[in-house]
């Protein structure tokens, strides 16, 4: 298996989550299971077509998996992975070690001005 | 790849490794820069564990306790369900100086997530489906 390409995992993640629909989709997949495009569109406030093109890029990006569902109609299904890809990325950022480190050095010089 | 798998920094310190060690390495240290609550059992294997006032926590495994010079844990990766066994490893390393103490800081293991991640995708593991669910609908309606 070749090594993943983490870094184009994630932007794919990041390209799908900037918009509004797309998060919308992802939300009810996530909060009510596989759809279809036409459930999709009775729940949300967005076309059918538009939220086929979505589903293809969230397919791209490996967000949403294809499934066959009842009479033939093409089920939709989050899948998580790929987000957890991009959470490598967020994790780091997180650490922010730069402020971590700031604090310590403030509170030593607190500290010895203290008990000096 | 383009993922690195640690963060390091070293920052000079006007302090002797003394002071620097107990700011890391006791409640009253941790709790007067890192974590707004601290508690430590200070030996390998021991737990250790932050709070801050917005209700995050932290919980820490104690790896490496060499007075005064390394002091490691392991922690749970940020934005990973509660229960995700993966973890980071971080590790100071204080050096005496002449003007005090420099201090280094890694954390690594940031490039196990994409592995693991990439063989759920792709080997169709369904393992902690439900779990992972309910992470992304948080994780998404946090920045809805």
């Amino acid at each position: 298996m070749p090594a993943p390409d983490v870094e184009a995992i994630a932007e794919q993640v990041f390209v799908a989550l900037a918009d509004p629909s797309r998060r919308a989709v992802l939300a009810a997949l996530a909060s009510g299971g596989p759809a279809t495009a036409t459930d999709l569109a009775g729940r949300l406030p967005i076309t059918r077509q538009a939220i086929a093109k979505h589903l293809a890029v969230l397919g791209v990006a490996g967000l949403v998996t294809a499934e066959p569902g009842e009479r033939r109609r093409v089920r939709y299904r989050l899948n998580s992975a790929p987000i957890q890809v991009a959470q490598q990325f967020l994790a780091a950022l997180a650490r922010d070690w730069d402020s971590r480190l700031d604090a310590l050095k403030d509170h030593l010089d607190r500290h010895a001005r203290g008990s000096a | 790849m383009a993922f690195r798998d640690r963060i390091e920094r070293t920052v000079e310190l006007d302090h002797p490794p003394a002071a620097v060690w107990a700011a890391l390495t006791t409640a009253d240290g941790l709790s007067a820069w890192f974590g707004q609550q601290a508690a430590i059992e200070l030996r390998p294997g021991g737990s250790a564990s932050m709070k801050w006032d917005s209700g995050h926590t932290a919980d820490m495994r104690v790896e490496r306790v060499e007075e005064p010079t390394v002091f490691g844990f392991t922690w749970h990766i940020f934005g990973l369900p509660d229960d995700d066994p993966r973890r980071t490893y971080v590790e100071f390393t204080l050096e005496p100086t002449d003007a005090g103490t420099r201090l280094t800081v890694v954390e690594s293991g940031f490039a196990q997530l994409p592995e693991d991640a990439y063989r759920t995708a792709y080997d169709g593991n369904t393992r902690g489906w439900a779990s992972e669910l309910g992470e992304l609908a948080d994780y998404l309606d946090a920045r809805a």
